[in-house]
């Protein structure tokens, strides 16, 4: 079991399976190991609580100690509902419960997710401990303060022929349980869709995930609102567990519980918080009844938790697939190994559709004027006009610090220019976001390697391809990954394209340099551009990659328009129509290969510093 | 009833709580400048500063040992934490490394509440800054004026040592680039100690200083830590003076409103924090481009 795979399931409704057959099992073996059934009950509304963190944490890797302030806010509401407000269903005062909890968490996602990293942390824990005082001070009118709202009543369903009722321990399980499943079924319908693809792709390479053409801060925003809402619905089970809505819920440690379960559990994982809630729980019981340690339960917990998070990164799910692939591995080497040769594959070509240019479009794809960048007193650029016509395959040159990455940044809009206007496709795309730009069709692969790293070769492929496929930000959650429709057909052409097919399944992690290169130009070619950008393609490779590759590029550019910028002339020579030499900022000249060759100003400016010898 | 005597004293409150607080979050943001770690045991840190300050203090009856101690002790706490701990998680995502401080903290408050149980303890302030001084147009306990003058010479030591060393230049080109630094040939591992050291020393300093103010309690720690990330986003993550400028802005705002609503002291704080956010997103004094 992977659900950190984006592509699983030959059979895909394996785990679902699974999960419902251990819930239904659980009642009828727990008892035999004495384990109370209010514990149990407690574990199922963490790992609810969890589901929702963990697509937020293992799958967006975004890592908040604030998920208490949801987790009150919809067990308050529920509460306040069910209690002083007097209403008598439920369900659907936990349902409005969670619906609240994700409205705040949307709120509160705008201003969180402003900044990521180490200030998302902080300002999660700072909101959650603003929703403390909150509801003790301000609020404490409708939450009862320090009190809580005690008399929550519990749930029942008519059925018509019969009434059931869920009350206390064993008697609530079903309920808890078939809410733990309902959570489960939809978050790993979540996490295969085209959207749990994208989230996992910003977890590994946030900058890539924009560059492809996704929208990520709208889907940042997506996560935190679902993880709102499973603690929203989680915290209203909590009253509805203890028959009392208690205050702690908002407290910092709810944070830090569910933080410290998850991680754990394992992350990514869907289960993890889950299996975290049972050893906490367990342990804790076990710790202050069986060994009588008091209140010291929470040293010991706490000292585990380091050790694990030292040495155990993915937590016991993740040391667990890691033993298994282990034992599995082991099995493997002792078979024949078939040596992986990649063959070399005729491309298929022009098959791949380019964004297609507007009617009626005549003149140059790209016309950039005036473009000029200025980093404090130093001129990256002055002053460059530059044109690119729709099929020409371009090559810039220049020795180093000519400015050819910074005059790139510009034309992706990743970096605004300081004057200057570039207009793509008869629209001036200036200042636009690196997003807007690559969903317009145009896009670069970057001379660094800007991969997402523990995903497959296929995945990558498939995520670059969702951007073009869906556009910027699409909500198709429960939508499966192949109902993508021409997602499968373009992932296989590209992968065809940059001569990795055999390698699809492989982790980026385990390809060789020559391979990651050509999967981040594949990279770049699946959202199908209509402008494509390569910014030294070569760099890096053996005399002979180089060749493959340059063969590789031609095939590549037939019927696109590119621009190459490398340090290898020769093959830059062999590859473009025309070149530009940039030097220190400015456009040096422009022609065909032979006219470049022959330049005295350009032979003067790569031999360097002769320039007395005339 | 707001009058002119009551919005003084808590002008000066405000005043010397932001002191302290610019003290802890300027040990924050040199560890997080210099190392990249973020570490959320360092509330946990400020309240062992105070409990080993207490212990000195207990014996000896000595104010100045308690400082001393607080200081030093968390001095070699950090030290050892950094040893054993944080240096294998300078290479580990973000992620680890918040999971780890944070599992170190909670074991730092249960480790007092099981020596010390959870019963708070209290710290008298030496006879010397005890009782109430006329400054004129109102009176003010001596000894949180004694605070604010503490903290400022404290800072100032800080300042220093960061502005005026071989070692603070080492720590602030650290902060702009570490890799670098280390290319020169500086062995940035031991310059990576050192901070942590210090950063734990100042939290270490403010704990102490800070308990004849707010009783000892293993949870004090944590209502600190808070406040301090705070005071680093408003002044800006990796900045000492936007430490001290957050220190100071978020003291003031806490005192001033509690003088009117203890209830909505966090929310004030929590809106001022939202609008720097809004309107400047790296923080007052922030570096461009650090996340």
């Amino acid at each position: 079991m992977n659900a950190d795979r984006i592509y699983t399931a030959r059979r895909p409704l394996l785990v679902e399976a699974l999960t419902a057959l251990a819930l239904i099992a659980v009642p009828f073996v727990l008892p035999f190991f004495d384990a109370a059934p209010n514990t149990v009950n407690r574990i199922l509304v963490w790992g609810l609580f969890g589901i929702g963190f963990d697509i937020l944490f293992g799958y967006t890797g975004l890592l908040s100690f604030g998920q208490s302030a949801l987790y009150g806010t919809g067990g308050f509401v529920a509460a306040y509902l069910l209690t002083r407000a007097g209403f008598p269903h439920v369900i659907t005062a936990l349902v409005i419960g969670m619906v609240a909890a994700a409205v705040v968490g949307y709120l509160v996602g705008l201003v969180a997710l402003r900044r990521t990293g180490i200030y998302f942390a902080m300002i999660t824990i700072a909101i959650a401990e603003v929703f403390f005082f909150v509801e003790f001070n301000p609020l404490s009118e409708w939450t009862g303060g320090e009190n809580g709202l005690p008399g929550v009543p519990t749930p029942s369903l008519d059925l018509g022929f019969a009434q059931l009722k869920f009350t206390t321990g064993w008697a609530l399980y079903p309920f808890l349980a078939a809410c733990y499943f309902i959570g489960i079924v939809i978050a790993l319908r979540v996490v295969r869709s085209p959207v749990g693809a994208v989230l996992r792709a910003i977890r590994e390479n946030p900058l890539r995930a924009a560059a492809v053409g996704h929208d990520i801060h709208g889907y940042k925003l997506t996560a935190f609102v679902i993880a709102a809402a499973y603690a929203g619905f989680a915290g209203g089970l909590l009253g509805v567990m203890q028959a009392f809505m208690p205050p702690d819920a908002f407290m910092f440690e709810t944070s830090g519980q569910l933080v410290m379960q998850t991680a754990i559990g394992g992350r990514g994982t869907l289960f993890g918080p889950l299996v975290g809630a049972s050893v906490w729980l367990f342990l804790q019981d076990f710790l202050q009844s069986t060994l009588n340690l008091g209140a010291t339960w929470k040293l010991v917990l706490g000292l585990v938790f380091v050790v694990l998070v030292c040495f155990l990164r993915q937590g016991i799910i993740g040391g667990l697939r890691d033993l298994y692939g282990l034992v599995r591995g082991k099995r493997r080497a002792e078979a024949p190994v078939v040596p992986t040769v990649p063959t070399p594959r005729a491309a298929s070509g022009t098959s791949m559709p380019a964004h297609e240019l507007p009617n009626g479009h005549t003149g140059p794809v790209l016309l950039a004027t005036n473009l000029t960048k200025h980093y404090g007193g130093l001129a990256a650029n002055e002053d460059i006009d530059f044109r690119v016509d729709a099929g020409e395959v371009r090559g810039i040159i220049g020795p180093n610090g000519a400015g050819k990455t910074t005059f790139f940044k510009m034309l992706t809009c990743e970096v605004p220019p300081t004057a200057g206007k570039i207009v793509f496709k008869g629209r001036d795309i200036t200042g636009k976001s690196v997003t807007d730009v690559c969903q317009l069709g145009l896009t670069k692969s970057y001379q660094v390697n800007q991969l997402f790293n523990r995903l497959t070769v296929r995945e990558n492929v498939a995520i670059a391809a969702l951007a073009a496929l869906r556009g910027k930000f699409r909500l198709d959650l429960l939508r499966g990954l192949s109902r993508v429709e021409g997602l499968e057909e373009r992932v296989e052409q590209t992968l065809a394209l940059v001569n990795l097919t055999q390698r699809r399944d492989t982790p980026v992690a385990e390809l060789a340099y020559g391979e990651k290169r050509r999967l981040e130009i594949g990279l770049a070619l699946a959202s199908s551009p209509s402008l494509l950008l390569l910014d030294e393609p070569l760099a890096g490779m053996s005399p002979r990659e180089r060749v493959e590759t340059v063969e590789l590029l031609k095939s590549i550019g037939k019927g696109r328009t590119m621009i190459v910028i490398d340090h290898d002339i020769d093959s830059l020579f062999e590859l473009a129509e025309r070149v530009t030499v940039l030097q220190e900022g400015r456009v040096l000249v422009e022609g065909t290969p032979d006219e470049i060759k022959r330049n005295a100003a350009v032979q003067e400016a790569y031999l360097g510093g002769v320039n007395g010898v005339h | 009833m707001i009058t002119w005597a009551n919005f003084g004293s808590q002008l000066f409150n405000g005043l010397a709580l932001g002191a302290l607080l610019a003290l802890i979050a300027s040990g924050l943001t040199i560890i997080y400048g210099t190392l990249g770690v973020l570490n959320l045991a360092h509330g946990a840190m400020f309240m062992l500063g105070g409990y080993a300050g207490y212990l000195a203090w207990q014996s000896s009856g000595s104010f100045l040992l308690g400082v001393a101690a607080g200081t030093l002790a968390l001095g070699v706490l950090g030290i050892v934490m950094e040893r054993l701990v944080i240096r294998y998680f300078y290479a580990r995502p973000h992620e680890d490394q918040l999971l780890v401080t944070f599992g170190l903290a909670i074991v730092f408050v249960e480790l007092v509440r099981w020596y010390f149980s959870s019963d708070s303890k209290t710290v008298q302030a030496p006879a010397l800054l005890q009782g109430i001084t006329n400054m004129g147009f109102m009176f003010y306990p001596t000894y949180r004026l004694a605070v604010v003058g503490i903290c400022a010479v404290a800072l100032l030591v800080l300042f220093l040592v960061l502005y005026r060393t071989r070692l603070g230049m080492i720590v602030r080109a650290g902060i702009e680039d570490s890799v670098m630094v280390d290319s020169l040939g500086i062995n940035i591992d031991r310059v990576f100690m050192v901070v942590f050291g210090i950063g734990a020393m100042a939290a270490g300093f403010a704990g102490f200083i800070n308990a004849p103010i707010v009783s000892l309690a293993p949870e004090i720690g944590e209502q600190i830590l808070v406040q301090t990330f705070v005071v680093v986003v408003i002044g800006g993550v990796g900045s000492f003076p936007g430490a001290v400028l957050g220190g100071l802005i978020a003291g003031e705002i806490i005192s001033l409103t509690s003088m009117v609503n203890p209830g909505y002291a966090y929310v004030m704080l929590f809106a001022a924090m939202t609008l720097v956010l809004m309107i400047r997103p790296r923080g007052l004094l922030g570096a461009k481009g650090r996340e």
